[in-house]
């Protein structure tokens, strides 16, 4: 049982990484730069949202698979295989996770007073310093929260996860999958037990963030 | 400094050609006159149309000659109406985030005096006492000590304040107007304050313009 738990905070926290990474550059590049196609961009970035997970594990496979142009680059050039590994998962559950690390940057950047970078650009600083030292710590309650929802969505991803890295015990079976295999075998105490376990990680997840950001307006109201 | 700036805005286009070279100018008008359009376009924070803008020396802005120098090297102090303070900083890591922005402060006999002089400003403005603070716990008065305190640190050549009393209560504006003769006295910078208050124009300013619509209708 405590394979496909680890496999999954594994899967989980790496993907949360690169959510991370990508939802905060796409949210200050889209909604704070000049980029071209900035609609464009927002509605891929939203996507995964609205797509259900069989299209989307669909479309991994086909960019992944051995003769995907993705895939069969990866395979030809570095042989690094995509599907049914826990990359694959990987990926998919940061796909899936993206639109929130996106959208909760997005309110982050776009709430944000202008005047604090107007004011560190009189004073002398450099667009990356401002990012660094004003916007993104000002952003930063609203960016944690989408790391923590980003997290609670890869942590649940099942339909793209299994089309693209299958349900292979100790390589790439997660507790969604998991609990899918042992309700389908009949393995209901298996099931019932990771469903109290994610159900019970979930909640606290939430439940912590929310004590978090009401505790930090808290402070902002006092002060 | 001298400013030639052609801003277009939704309802009237901002004209004006101004020079000034010390003292403090006052640029007046009502509420949409344009006054914080004019400010930004000296600070390269709105970019006119047309026209020419020069800091002491240097030419920051030339439309025909395609100049256009970023916010950041118009050496300028700003102190916007409602201060801007980074709330995410303390009291004296606001004061100083300029300073650690100059070439000199990478310099460490230089980073020195950069840092000493920050207390001695901190020190005129009556605020050392509140170094160690947030933004969120001081009064409007110490607010806007520490947002001039900022704005004039680095030593700009041009210092521009955006109705700098006008969210201050009666008591301390007068507190306040006294501490700011003595500061107009001792650093000398040349200023342009925009102000909707004659009464306070008249106190500082050592030339006044009246702005409507964008265009300069009064001078003194």
């Amino acid at each position: 049982m405590l394979s496909p738990i680890l496999l999954s905070l594994k899967i989980a926290a790496i993907a949360t990484i690169f959510s991370f990474l990508l939802g905060v550059f796409f949210a200050y590049a889209i909604n704070k730069k000049n980029i071209p196609g900035k609609n464009v961009w927002e509605t891929f970035l939203i996507l995964p949202m609205v797509l259900p997970p069989s299209v989307l594990g669909y479309l991994l496979l086909i960019a992944f698979g051995k003769r995907g142009p993705v895939g069969g680059f990866l395979l030809d050039t570095f042989q690094i295989q995509i599907v049914f590994t826990w990359v694959g998962a990987v990926i998919a559950s940061c796909i899936v996770s993206l639109p929130l690390m996106y959208q909760n940057a997005k309110s982050a950047f776009v709430s944000l007073d202008p005047i604090y970078e107007r004011a560190a650009r009189t004073l002398g600083s450099s667009e990356w310093k401002i990012f660094r030292t004003v916007v993104f710590p000002l952003a930063w309650p609203g960016i944690i929260s989408g790391i923590v929802l980003s997290f609670a969505r890869a942590i649940g991803e099942f339909g793209a996860t299994l089309m693209i890295a299958g349900n292979i015990p100790g390589r790439t079976q997660t507790i969604p999958t998991a609990i899918y295999f042992a309700v389908e075998s009949g393995n209901t105490e298996l099931a019932n037990r990771l469903v109290l376990i994610m159900t019970i990680f979930s909640f606290l997840l939430i439940f912590c963030l929310n004590a978090w950001l009401k505790k930090k307006n808290y402070i902002g109201r006092q002060s | 400094m001298d400013f030639r700036i052609i801003k277009r805005l939704d309802h009237f286009t901002i004209d004006v050609n101004y020079s000034f070279y010390s003292g403090i100018l006052a640029v007046q008008g009502e509420s949409g006159a344009g006054k914080t359009t004019l400010l930004n376009c000296i600070a390269g924070l709105a970019l006119p149309d047309a026209g020419r803008i020069s800091v002491g020396e240097k030419v920051v802005f030339d439309h025909n000659q395609d100049i256009d120098v970023p916010t950041r090297l118009r050496a300028l102090g700003y102190l916007f109406q409602n201060y801007g303070l980074f709330p995410n900083m303390t009291v004296h890591q606001n004061i100083v985030y300029g300073i650690k922005n100059k070439e000199e402060y990478k310099d460490k006999k230089k980073r020195e005096e950069l840092l000493q002089y920050a207390d001695y400003i901190m020190d005129t403005f009556g605020i050392a006492h509140l170094k160690a603070k947030h933004p969120t716990q001081i009064s409007g008065g110490e607010k806007q000590r520490a947002a001039l305190s900022r704005a004039i640190v680095t030593k700009p050549k041009l210092l521009l304040l955006d109705e700098p009393f006008s969210a201050l209560d009666s008591r301390t504006k007068e507190i306040i107007y006294q501490e700011f003769a003595a500061f107009k006295k001792e650093f000398q910078i040349p200023t342009i304050l925009i102000t909707h208050d004659t009464e306070e124009s008249k106190l500082f300013a050592d030339r006044r313009i009246l702005m409507k619509d964008g265009k300069i209708v009064e001078e003194h």
